[in-house]
């Protein structure tokens, strides 16, 4: 039998990672100020995380001005709704071993 | 087992995320039952104004064709919906302060595009057969748009929403098919309905 333990995404492992993308599956797109206020994290804490599902191509960046400010969105990327999909399958396999 | 393992912790907060992000969940279920209440008050004006002496369920053969009180019930109309937006403002603005979340967010803009798009459409649509001399589809169309709007706001709201929406366009359709009992199922759609998931959402989600 396959063991589910091996298909746990590791850059998902980290729950703030697997949040922000929870969040980009069920919204087209979220900007950098409204992740952070839902998450509850510091700017240099947020970017880390970001960096890292940027860096495995999970998330689109696009950035864009609003007054003149900057605003940064993100998006899920095909790669990222499919690895956020087989993580959460390896996350309920788990627990359903855990249970029995 | 009794701590919930890192797991499972990460499986609900993936649908925490999900919901609290997408779903606008400071609406009051008071302002529904409020809102359901003057559309029966107004309703009831309505029916003194076009329909008594004759029963409220009897069924109507003649249509308004006054134009004066085409604009007296126009009026009617405006002053409910304006008594219902503005309870719905004030009890969902409290219920917000109470969760701590802030009444303006993404999911209440999301909530208001999807929820205005169709109502605002049917509401042109309306304005257009009265102005045409149609008086006699105002009740099911407003009824039909109505269902189709909270249908289209209902992933952004409570799950439930969505059947008021079906029972809205279905009350919408028989209402079509029997005009004469337009304000009756005007009624039941904007008043009693309202009040019924107003109480059903106020007990599920308003403590």
């Amino acid at each position: 039998m396959s063991n589910p333990f091996d298909k746990l995404d590791k850059t998902l492992e980290h729950s703030v990672r697997l949040q922000i993308l929870s969040i980009l599956i069920v919204n087209d797109f979220f900007d950098f100020s409204s992740l952070k206020d839902v998450l509850n994290l510091t700017d240099g804490s947020l970017a880390t995380h970001i960096k890292a599902l940027e860096r495995e191509k999970y998330i689109i960046v696009n950035k864009t001005f609003v007054d003149r400010k900057p605003n940064t969105r993100y998006k899920i990327s095909e790669k990222g709704r499919q690895a956020f999909k087989k993580h959460l399958d390896a996350l309920e396999a788990i627990v359903k071993q855990q249970r029995k | 087992m009794s701590s919930e393992s890192k797991f499972e912790s990460d499986i609900a907060s993936i649908r925490t995320m999900m919901e609290r992000t997408s779903k606008f969940i400071s609406l009051s279920g008071l302002s529904g039952v409020l809102a359901g209440i003057y559309a029966l008050i107004g309703a009831a004006i309505a029916y003194l104004m076009i329909q008594y002496p004759n029963s409220p369920l009897s069924y109507r053969t003649d249509s308004v064709q006054s134009f004066d009180v085409i604009v007296k019930l126009l009026f009617l109309a405006a002053v409910v919906l304006i008594l219902s937006l503005g309870s719905v403002f004030w009890l969902t603005s409290r219920k917000a302060k109470r969760l701590g979340a802030s009444v303006w967010d993404r999911s209440a803009r999301l909530l208001l595009i999807n929820l205005a798009t169709p109502i605002f459409a049917g509401g042109i649509f309306i304005l257009i057969l009265l102005a045409n001399g149609h008086y006699g589809v105002v009740a099911p169309a407003c009824l039909v748009f109505y269902g189709l709007g909270l249908i289209n706001a209902s992933p952004n709201l409570y799950d439930e929403i969505r059947y008021l929406g079906y029972s809205e366009i279905v009350l919408g359709l028989l209402s079509a098919a029997l005009p004469g009992y337009g304000l009756l199922f005007w009624s039941i759609g904007f008043g009693i309905l309202h009040i019924v998931y107003g109480v059903l959402m106020h007990r599920k989600y308003d403590r």
